[in-house]
């Protein structure tokens, strides 16, 4: 089922089970530790034996010697894989993740041996007895001294519009200001972690993923099995915030230990690997230049960004939101990349925006002060409801960013700071408001579901989508109950197994908006199969509790349904709407500050954000995912960042210790705010993403409040006290 | 981590005579930083001596002198509610609660807290170089990333910092640490002499022998006066200060000051006290005398200056 032109009403409008703000179904499970996460399977691998992943030490040039002897002699060993005995691999599919395929080093903590043994801790234990050494080659590892290299990318063109060069170098007012964001990691809860277990020549591998058929493609083309040949399953995943949409080591090396031993083998990344094993949103410098006139109206919008990555590896596309948020004539946006031996970077919450907005919204701020003209003012004047490289022909499918702005300066208390900063104490405090926008891409995504009615009356969604602690059981239990006029006890959804119908998987903030889809896609097979086989030969049909009508005959689902049921499997496909339109959420983000007039240390005291993002499929899940975008937020700007040791070619921060993500005593009570809307060009859901929204631009709002506290810019993040006291009054 | 051997020990010198009896013993009582030292190897012990069960020093008791003794056992949660030590320790009782969270407070003892080894970051990975973890082998903070380490009493070996909170209170307190040896001999040490400077030996952060245990804690009779820790971090809770100090005013303008987050040991120069009634920053310039920050770490001494008015104001 293809959408190719604007939604009309369907079901869905009725708003009975979506759109209210439903516990999720999967709650009581979750929080009585019965959802199995991927090491958890332990009944069903009575006699897994344990691997653990040894990390280079060095990152970059080759191993020289590997000596397995002691490790092998050690308790409990059962194998030890390193280069020299593992099976040619594949590297040809864009997910796989060859594994111990030679002496070659491109990454600090790349796995070079696997040691599997009766017990976890004779698995480390051995793994460290395992002797190597390397012969170091030289490496890329400071993105400052590589980044006048950087090259263009094809997945983040230039956009050049007008003669930038002459409107900014003719503009009344301009700044031109550099930022910098450090590589960031994703600090998930759940390890990434694997068990795998062969019957015959059939592999079942349990991972951490996000994406089923791409850990579903990466496990079989490594492998060289076919498809068929191998099952996914992941259907509770602790948080992955993109770091799972890949697949490292451990399902990899799972599998050829566990066919080698003939016995399941389970491993689990332990924390200190994953900082440098697996991947991280990559560094930026970020060069922001706007023309305007004395009334805040940009002539000029300029954005150069650059990051660096492995030979191969993406780019950190930080400008991408500039080319649609804000009008100017005369644009001139460049992504650049450079070559880095860094760990590979890869896609973080927003990869793109969360950064990118760190550095625009404070250049607006920027903007802001150096014309006059209030933040929030200068971001509705410069609101565009088209886009500016296009021009009219493309518009927007729905864009409220003014209402989001006006709505969050009104709750907010706006009208009550004080445009001059550095004026407004409160004991200890200096306080400060900042304000910023929020901007996320809406993408969407093929996704299939298959739905089951059966003779109980029940009706049992089947897809690949995953649930990364986002909601996509409830929501898209949600979406079968409204279509089925069913309430949502009457639905259950079975998620994460690669038996099921491809779907969209949980990336990019496309997952709500396209799995359900999926199901609505379904849902509208089964409606037709069911209205057929209770005799209804007409369109005018209606699905409300539990029955099937038409025409004054009623007839309950399960009987319809009878003794084998009524199975059908359908996918949402996705025409041009997205390129017809410019498609996004949108977001607008208060925040209130205290600095430590003493110390420099910045607490948040309250925060708003305002979102526009279509159909809220249920108002809780969403919150939740703002509140934790929030949360992600107010950790880029204050606080997180992964530290590069360029004598070792890696992160040094490597534990929850230190690599500082906020927790609880640094949230107060954050408030989030809905739009009541539609967008009827996104799918038949009228959704658009959520998850990723809730951090775009919110580390923008601290930083300018924090401005607004002290008078003082930081162009450094994150906001660390150290930055602050060099220009910071005695108290 | 390593097979090892374990016991348990029922009296205080039947442990000490335990762990002297198998070369590369430790005791073991919270294992809240032991056992994760444990898992990455940069604790080795072959036989450990679990010291939970012991009687008698899991107490808070008066002392003779109008003091406290609090048993080397005393969870760092329940001596942080005692309601004696929220009176007239107040420091204490807020240095406590400034550190780890709500769980490692239930399980962390004093005496295990005395111990806590440095949070550097290299010397948490095996993988690199580290005097303290690894003897001879260089230091790689002294070039590297180092924020969060020390700025004075630092050696060409070593810049790392003490961790513990409850230390820096205690050094304030003028506490003294009691231990006894495998043949039963006891021994005080003033809180001041307790942990050390790296020096050329910065594998060792305390004066105590290997064999040797702690039993209690003796804080002196109160010193009145206001209380106050003070800690900054880089987040609001659930990290080890980047600077901290521990203040008791007394009403007569004299005050004692210690720091943490700045040495290999809790910082206090009593001399440095003395200068109180010239104000903070006189106290500050007297007590970092001799500093050697890194680029990385130079901040910290502005923020002493700062953290100290802040306390005291």
């Amino acid at each position: 089922m293809e959408f190719t032109q604007a939604a009309g009403p369907n079901p869905l409008d009725a708003g009975r089970v979506v759109t209210k703000p439903i516990d999720r179904i999967d709650g009581p499970l979750k929080v009585s530790g019965r959802a199995p996460y991927a090491y958890e399977y332990h009944q069903d691998f009575p006699n897994a034996a344990y691997g653990f992943v040894l990390g280079s030490s060095v990152p970059k040039g080759r191993i020289a010697s590997l000596d397995t002897k002691a490790a092998e002699a050690m308790p409990g060993v059962l194998l030890v894989l390193t280069h020299a005995n593992t099976p040619k691999m594949s590297d040809e599919g864009e997910h796989n993740a060859p594994q111990l395929q030679g002496a070659e080093i491109k990454q600090y903590e790349q796995a070079v041996a696997f040691v599997v043994a009766e017990t976890f801790e004779q698995a480390r234990a051995a793994a460290r007895a395992v002797k190597v050494t390397y012969t170091e080659a030289k490496g890329a590892y400071d993105l400052a001294a590589v980044q006048d290299k950087g090259e263009p990318v094809k997945s983040a063109p230039d956009s050049t519009v007008g003669d930038f060069d002459k409107a900014f170098s003719a503009a009344p007012v301009t700044v031109d200001v550099t930022y910098t964001t450090p590589d960031q990691s994703h600090a998930m809860m759940e390890p990434h972690a694997s068990v795998a277990k062969w019957d015959g020549d059939k592999l079942t591998v349990y991972t951490a993923n996000q994406m089923i058929h791409w850990a579903h493609d990466g496990i079989a083309g490594t492998l060289g099995i076919p498809k068929t040949k191998v099952r996914v399953q992941s259907a509770y995943v602790g948080g992955g915030f993109g770091s799972k949409l890949f697949i490292y080591s451990d399902p990899i090396l799972a599998a050829v230990a566990a066919q080698k031993l003939g016995r399941p083998v389970k491993v689990a990344l332990t924390r200190p690997q994953i900082f440098n094993h697996t991947n991280h949103r990559p560094a930026t410098i970020q060069r922001i230049r706007l023309g305007a006139g004395p009334d805040g109206r940009i002539t000029a919008m300029g954005h150069d960004t650059v990051s660096g990555n492995q030979e191969g590896g993406e780019v950190e596309n930080a400008a991408d939101q500039t080319k649609l948020l804000y009008a100017g004539e005369n644009r001139l946006i460049r992504t650049r990349l450079s070559e880095l031996d860094l760990p590979k970077g890869g896609a973080m919450r927003a990869p793109g925006e969360a950064v990118g907005l760190l550095a625009l919204e404070c250049a607006m701020d920027e903007l802001a002060e150096k014309t006059g003209v209030d933040p929030v003012e200068l971001r509705i004047r410069n609101d565009i409801q088209y886009d500016p490289e296009k021009g009219p022909s493309r518009s927007f499918s729905s864009r409220h960013l003014v209402e989001c702005l006006r709505t969050g300066a009104e709750r907010f208390g706006w009208s009550k700071r004080a445009a001059k900063p550095g004026t407004v104490r409160d004991g200890q405090w200096l306080v400060g408001m900042g304000v910023a926008s929020g901007f996320r891409g809406n993408l969407v995504m093929p996704s299939g579901a298959r739905v089951k009615l059966d003779r109980e009356g029940v009706v049992t969604v089947e897809t690949q989508m995953t649930d990364i602690g986002t909601g996509s059981y409830t929501i898209l239990g949600q979406v079968a109950a409204e279509m089925m006029g069913l309430p949502i006890e009457k639905v259950r959804v079975k998620l994460g197994d690669s038996d099921f119908p491809l779907s969209s998987g949980s990336g990019g903030s496309w997952g709500a908006n396209s799995a359900s889809a999926g199901v609505f896609a379904a849902c509208e097979a089964l409606r037709d199969a069911v209205a057929q086989k209770a005799g209804f030969n007409t369109k005018d049909v209606t699905f409300a509790d539990g029955n099937v009508a038409s025409g004054g005959r009623s007839r309950s689902l399960a009987e319809v349904a009878g003794p084998d049921g009524v199975t059908v499997e359908a996918k949402a496909e996705f025409g041009d709407l997205t390129k017809k339109f410019a498609q996004a959420s949108f977001a607008g983000h208060f925040c209130e500050v205290g600095v430590d007039a003493h110390t420099g240390e910045i607490r948040v005291r309250r925060m708003l954000s305002v979102c526009s993002a279509g159909r809220i499929i249920n108002p809780k899940t969403s919150r939740n995912q703002c509140l934790g975008g929030m949360t992600m937020g107010i950790g880029a700007a204050l606080m997180e960042e992964q530290v590069v040791d360029e004598r070792f070619g890696g992160f040094i921060n490597h534990d929850l210790a230190e690599y500082v993500v906020p927790v609880h005593a640094d949230i107060p009570d954050l408030d989030v705010v809905f739009l009541d809307e539609t967008d009827d060009k996104s799918s038949w859901i009228k959704a658009k993403g959520v998850g990723e929204l809730g951090i775009c631009g919110v580390g923008a709002a601290v930083a300018n409040a924090v401005y607004n506290a002290t008078g003082i810019r930081i162009r450094d993040y994150p906001l660390t006290l150290d930055k602050l006291l060099p220009r910071l009054p005695t108290a | 981590m390593r097979q090892f051997t374990y016991e348990r020990a029922s009296s205080p010198a039947e442990a000490a005579a335990a762990v002297a009896k198998a070369p590369g013993a430790k005791f073991i009582a919270g294992g809240t930083n032991l056992l994760d030292l444990m898992k990455l190897e940069i604790e080795r012990p072959t036989h450990l001596v679990d010291v939970n069960r012991i009687g008698g020093i899991d107490a808070i008791e008066a002392t003779a002198d109008g003091g406290l003794r609090i048993g080397a056992l005393v969870r760092n949660t329940a001596l942080a509610a005692d309601a004696r030590v929220r009176k007239d320790y107040a420091v204490l009782s807020r240095a406590l609660l400034a550190g780890a969270s709500g769980q490692l407070r239930n399980k962390a003892t004093t005496a295990g807290n005395l111990l806590q080894r440095t949070r550097c970051p290299y010397f948490y990975d095996p993988a690199r170089p580290c005097n303290k973890r690894d003897p001879g082998t260089g230091c790689s903070a002294i070039e590297g990333f180092s924020r969060n380490l020390a700025v004075i009493g630092v050696s060409d070996a070593c810049i790392a910092t003490h961790p513990s909170d409850m230390a820096i209170a205690m050094r304030v307190l003028d506490a003294t640490v009691e231990t006894v040896s495998p043949g039963g001999q006891t021994r005080s040490i003033p809180i001041a002499e307790f942990h050390r400077l790296p020096g050329d030996t910065p594998q060792a952060d305390t004066t105590l022998k290997g064999d040797e245990l702690i039993t209690s804690v003796t804080l002196p009779k109160p010193l009145g006066g206001r209380h106050v820790y003070r800690k900054v971090r880089d987040r609001a809770s659930y990290a080890f200060a980047t600077v901290s100090v521990a203040a008791v005013i007394a009403a007569d303008g004299k005050a004692r000051f210690a720091f943490g987050g700045l040495a290999h040991k809790p910082w206090r120069v009593e001399a440095a006290e003395a200068e109180f009634g010239r104000g903070t920053d006189a106290v500050a310039e007297a007590a970092l005398a001799g500093a050697k920050p890194t680029k990385d770490n130079a901040f910290k001494l502005p923020l002493v200056r700062r953290t100290l008015a802040a306390a005291v104001a």
